[in-house]
C-alpha cells in the first residue's frame, strides 16, 4: 500500500478530505521552497505536489507564471527538483512531482520513474500528457512503482472518463473549471457532477483542483471529493511576501485555515 | 523513400499526436469529426473553391524571374505567388478552410495567434466575412516589428492581444492562445495557423495548403514542359512547405528543401533552425524537433523574420528530415535580406522576409544545378509588413541614421561580389 493510499484510507476513516497542497520547486529559492513545503506539512497538508518549472506553461495562470518563471531564471532545473522531492518526502507526506510533459521527456521517462522512485517521491500529474501518448509512461511508472496522475475535466465524456481512470493510479485529479489554474472567487458549480461521474467508472480516490484558495471553499469540495487541491493561493502568499521568512509564515497560515476547511462537515 | 503519411491517431511515425490537457480533448475530437465529415461533403470543397476564386484570388500565378535567375548560376527560377493572395500571403488559404469548419461547428469566436501577423490579419479578415468576433494574439516584440499588420488587424475589427509573458514572441502567443481556448472552447475555434499543434491541426491545415503544390505542380508543367529539379520553401511552422511539397512528395526526382531562420548564425545560439541546433521534443501539442535546453526547456529562436522566430516546427517536417526525403538548411538574416534586397531590385517584388529565406535557398540551389537547373520556390508572402525592418536594416529610413546599419555590409544586387560568398 502506497503512503498515498493510506493517507486517503485515513481520511475517509476521519470523515475528511485530503489536503493536497501545491508549489513550484525553486522558488523563492530551492532551499526556500523546502522550507515552505515543510511548513506547509506541519501545518496539516497531507500530500504535496511539487511542480516543475516550465518554459511554456500553458495550463497555467499568472501566479504559478510568475513564481515558476522566476525559478527558473534563477537556473532551476530537474536535479534540483529531485532534491526538493527527497527533502519533501522525509517529512512523510507523499510527495508528488507536477510536470508539463517534455520535461520529463527529455529526462527519460524511465529514468525520471527511477530516480523519482528512489528520492522517496511518490507519484508525478502529467497536465498535458494523456493515456493515448503514455505507452512508454505508463511502463515505466509500473516498473518503478510510481504512481501515475491523470487529469479528467469537465468537458471529459463518460467514454473518457473511463479511458483516463483506467489509466491512472493513486487518485484522480479532477480541473473543476475550463480555465487555468489560480485563485477565483467560487469554484465552478460543474466540479461536483464531474466527481460524480468519475467516481461512476472509477473506485480511486477523485481530488479536485483549480480555483480553491480559502477555508470555505476547501469546506464545500470537501463535502463531495475525496481530496482538494490548493496551488495558486499558496504561490501568492509567497509572491506577496516581503522576504523568505515571511513567505514560509504566509504559506504556513494558509495551510493551517485549509486543514481546518478540510475537516469542517 | 516513400513517405509514409498520418496515421489514425495523428502521428508522421514518432512525431505529432496530441500532447494537450483533458479540457481540450473534447473541442479537437469535435473539430477532428467536423473535418472528416466536411471532407466527405462536396458541399465543402465547392465552397472552399468559391471563396478561393472570388476570394482569395486563386489560382496564384507563377512567374519565372529572369532577371533575379542570372544570380543563381543561370538555372531558371519560377516563384509561385501566395504573396498575390488577398490578405497578402497562403495563410489565407488555410484560414477560410478552418472558418468553414468553425461555422459547421457552430461556434461565433475565432482566436488566433500570430508571428509576423499574416496569420493574424488572414483570420481577422475571415472572422469579418464570415460575421465571427476575433481575437489574435501577438507577442509584444512582434506588435513593435509588424506594426503595420496589428493596425490592418484592428481595422478588420478584430482585438489584438500583445502578450508579455516568456519571450513576447511567436511561441509565447500560442502559449496564450491555448490559455484563452481552454477557458472559452464551448464558443470558440482556435484557428492555427500553421502545420504544427496538436493532432488533428497539422493535417487539417496541410490539407487546407495542399492547395499551393496541386496549382504548381500542373503550372509548372504547363510552363516550363517538365518537373521541376528542386522546390524550396522557407519553414517557420511550416504550413507553406508542407502545402508546395505535397504536390511533389510522389515525384522521387524532385528534391525538396527547407530553409530555417539561421538569425545571427547557429554558432551564435541566435537562430531558429530547429534542424541544425534542436532535437526531438514535445511543444505546443505536437512531438517534433524543438530548440531547447537538456533538461527540456524551450530555447529562445531568434530570425530577422517574425514568422519564422519559432522554437518547434510542424510534425511532418520531422519525418521528412528524418527519412532524408526533404533537406532543411538554415539560412541567416544577412543572407535572407540579400536576397530580399536582390528580386526588390530585380524583378520589381517585394517579398516577405520568410519568403526572402526561401529566395536565398534558391539562390544556393540554382549555382549547384546550374543552366539546366529549374528551382520553383514558395513566394509564400508579400513584404508590404516588412518595409520599416527592411528600410532600418538597409539604412533607407530618412529619419534613422544610417551609420550602425549592415548596409554598409551588402553588396551592391547586380554586382558580381554578391554571388562571390557562396560561389567562391
Amino acid at each position: 500500500m502506497s503512503g498515498l493510499r493510506e493517507v486517503f484510507a485515513r481520511a475517509r476513516a476521519e470523515d475528511r478530505a485530503v489536503l493536497v497542497a501545491y508549489l513550484p520547486a525553486g522558488y523563492p529559492s530551492v532551499d526556500g521552497a523546502i522550507a515552505a513545503f515543510t511548513a506547509m506539512v506541519a501545518a496539516g497538508v497531507d500530500v504535496v505536489e511539487v511542480g516543475v518549472p516550465y518554459s511554456d506553461p500553458v495550463m497555467d495562470g499568472t501566479a504559478i507564471q510568475e513564481a515558476a518563471g522566476a525559478a527558473l531564471a534563477a537556473g532551476v532545473t530537474m536535479p534540483d527538483v529531485l532534491r526538493t522531492v527527497e527533502a519533501v518526502a522525509a517529512t512523510g507526506a507523499p510527495t508528488l512531482v507536477m510536470s508539463y510533459w517534455n520535461p520529463i521527456e527529455q529526462y527519460g521517462p524511465d529514468a525520471f520513474a527511477r530516480d523519482l522512485a528512489a528520492r522517496g517521491g511518490s507519484g508525478v500529474i502529467t497536465p498535458d500528457l494523456t493515456p493515448e501518448e503514455a505507452g512508454e509512461w505508463i511502463a515505466a511508472t509500473d516498473a518503478h512503482g510510481v504512481d501515475r496522475v491523470f487529469l479528467v475535466a469537465l468537458s471529459s465524456t463518460p467514454t473518457r472518463l473511463a479511458t483516463v481512470t483506467a489509466a491512472t493510479t493513486g487518485f484522480v485529479y479532477a480541473a473543476s473549471v475550463m480555465g487555468v489554474t489560480g485563485v477565483r472567487a467560487q469554484v465552478s458549480a460543474g466540479a461536483p457532477d464531474l466527481v460524480a461521474r468519475t467516481r461512476a467508472v472509477t473506485d480511486l480516490p477523485v481530488a479536485v483542483g483549480l480555483g480553491v484558495s480559502d477555508a470555505a471553499q476547501a469546506a464545500a469540495v470537501a463535502g463531495y471529493a475525496d481530496g482538494v487541491i490548493v496551488g495558486s493561493a499558496f504561490v501568492r502568499r509567497l509572491l506577496g511576501a516581503p522576504d523568505p521568512a515571511a513567505g514560509v509564515a504566509a504559506v504556513r497560515e494558509l495551510a493551517a485555515e485549509l486543514a481546518a476547511g478540510v475537516r469542517r462537515s | 523513400m516513400e513517405h509514409a503519411g498520418v496515421d489514425a491517431s495523428g502521428h508522421w511515425g514518432r512525431y505529432g499526436g496530441r500532447f494537450v490537457p483533458e479540457a481540450l480533448t473534447a473541442a479537437l475530437d469535435q473539430l477532428d469529426a467536423a473535418y472528416r465529415a466536411a471532407l466527405a461533403d462536396p458541399g465543402f470543397a465547392a465552397e472552399l473553391a468559391d471563396l478561393h476564386a472570388h476570394y482569395t484570388g486563386r489560382p496564384s500565378p507563377l512567374t519565372e524571374v529572369r532577371r533575379f535567375a542570372e544570380h543563381a548560376g543561370g538555372a531558371r527560377v519560377l516563384l509561385k505567388r501566395e504573396d498575390l493572395n488577398h490578405t497578402g500571403s497562403h495563410k489565407i488559404n488555410n484560414v477560410l478552410g478552418q472558418a468553414l469548419l468553425t461555422r459547421r461547428m457552430g461556434k461565433t469566436r475565432v482566436i488566433a495567434e500570430t508571428g509576423a501577423g499574416q496569420h493574424g490579419v488572414a483570420t481577422a479578415t475571415a472572422a469579418a466575412l464570415f460575421g465571427l468576433s476575433c481575437t489574435v494574439y501577438m507577442g509584444r516584440e512582434d506588435t513593435r516589428r509588424q506594426a503595420l499588420n496589428v493596425a490592418r488587424m484592428r481595422l478588420l475589427g478584430a482585438e489584438v492581444v500583445a502578450v508579455e509573458h516568456g519571450s513576447q514572441t511567436l511561441k509565447d502567443a500560442i502559449n496564450e492562445a491555448m490559455r484563452d481556448w481552454v477557458a472559452s472552447v464551448d464558443s470558440t475555434h482556435y484557428v492555427l495557423g500553421t502545420v504544427t499543434g496538436p493532432a488533428p491541426f497539422p493535417e487539417l491545415v496541410r490539407h487546407f495548403q495542399e492547395v499551393v503544390g496541386r496549382e504548381a505542380r500542373a503550372q509548372v508543367l504547363e510552363l516550363a514542359g517538365r518537373l521541376p529539379d528542386a522546390v524550396a520553401a522557407c519553414v517557420g511552422g511550416g504550413s507553406n512547405a508542407i502545402g508546395l511539397f505535397s504536390g511533389f512528395l510522389a515525384d522521387a526526382s524532385v528534391r525538396l528543401h527547407g530553409y530555417e531562420a539561421g538569425g545571427l548564425g547557429i554558432a551564435s545560439g541566435k537562430h531558429a533552425a530547429r534542424f541544425s541546433g534542436g532535437r526531438p521534443g514535445v511543444l505546443h501539442g505536437a512531438r517534433t524537433y524543438v530548440l531547447q535546453d537538456e533538461y527540456g526547456q524551450t530555447r529562445p529562436s531568434h530570425s530577422v523574420s517574425a514568422g519564422l522566430d519559432y522554437p518547434g516546427v510542424g510534425p511532418e517536417h520531422a519525418l521528412l528530415h528524418d527519412t532524408g526525403r526533404a533537406s532543411y538548411e538554415p539560412v541567416d538574416d544577412a543572407e535572407a535580406m540579400a536576397a530580399f534586397e536582390l528580386l526588390c531590385r530585380t524583378e520589381g517584388i517585394i517579398p516577405a522576409i520568410e519568403s526572402a529565406h526561401a529566395l536565398a535557398g534558391a539562390l544556393r540551389l540554382g549555382r549547384e544545378l546550374g543552366p539546366d537547373g529549374l528551382v520553383l520556390v514558395s513566394l509564400s508572402g508579400r513584404g508590404d509588413k516588412d518595409v520599416a525592418t527592411a528600410a532600418q536594416w538597409f539604412g533607407l529610413a530618412t529619419d534613422s541614421p544610417a551609420t550602425d546599419s549592415p548596409a554598409t555590409d551588402s553588396p551592391d544586387p547586380d554586382s558580381p561580389d554578391l554571388e562571390s560568398p557562396d560561389t567562391a
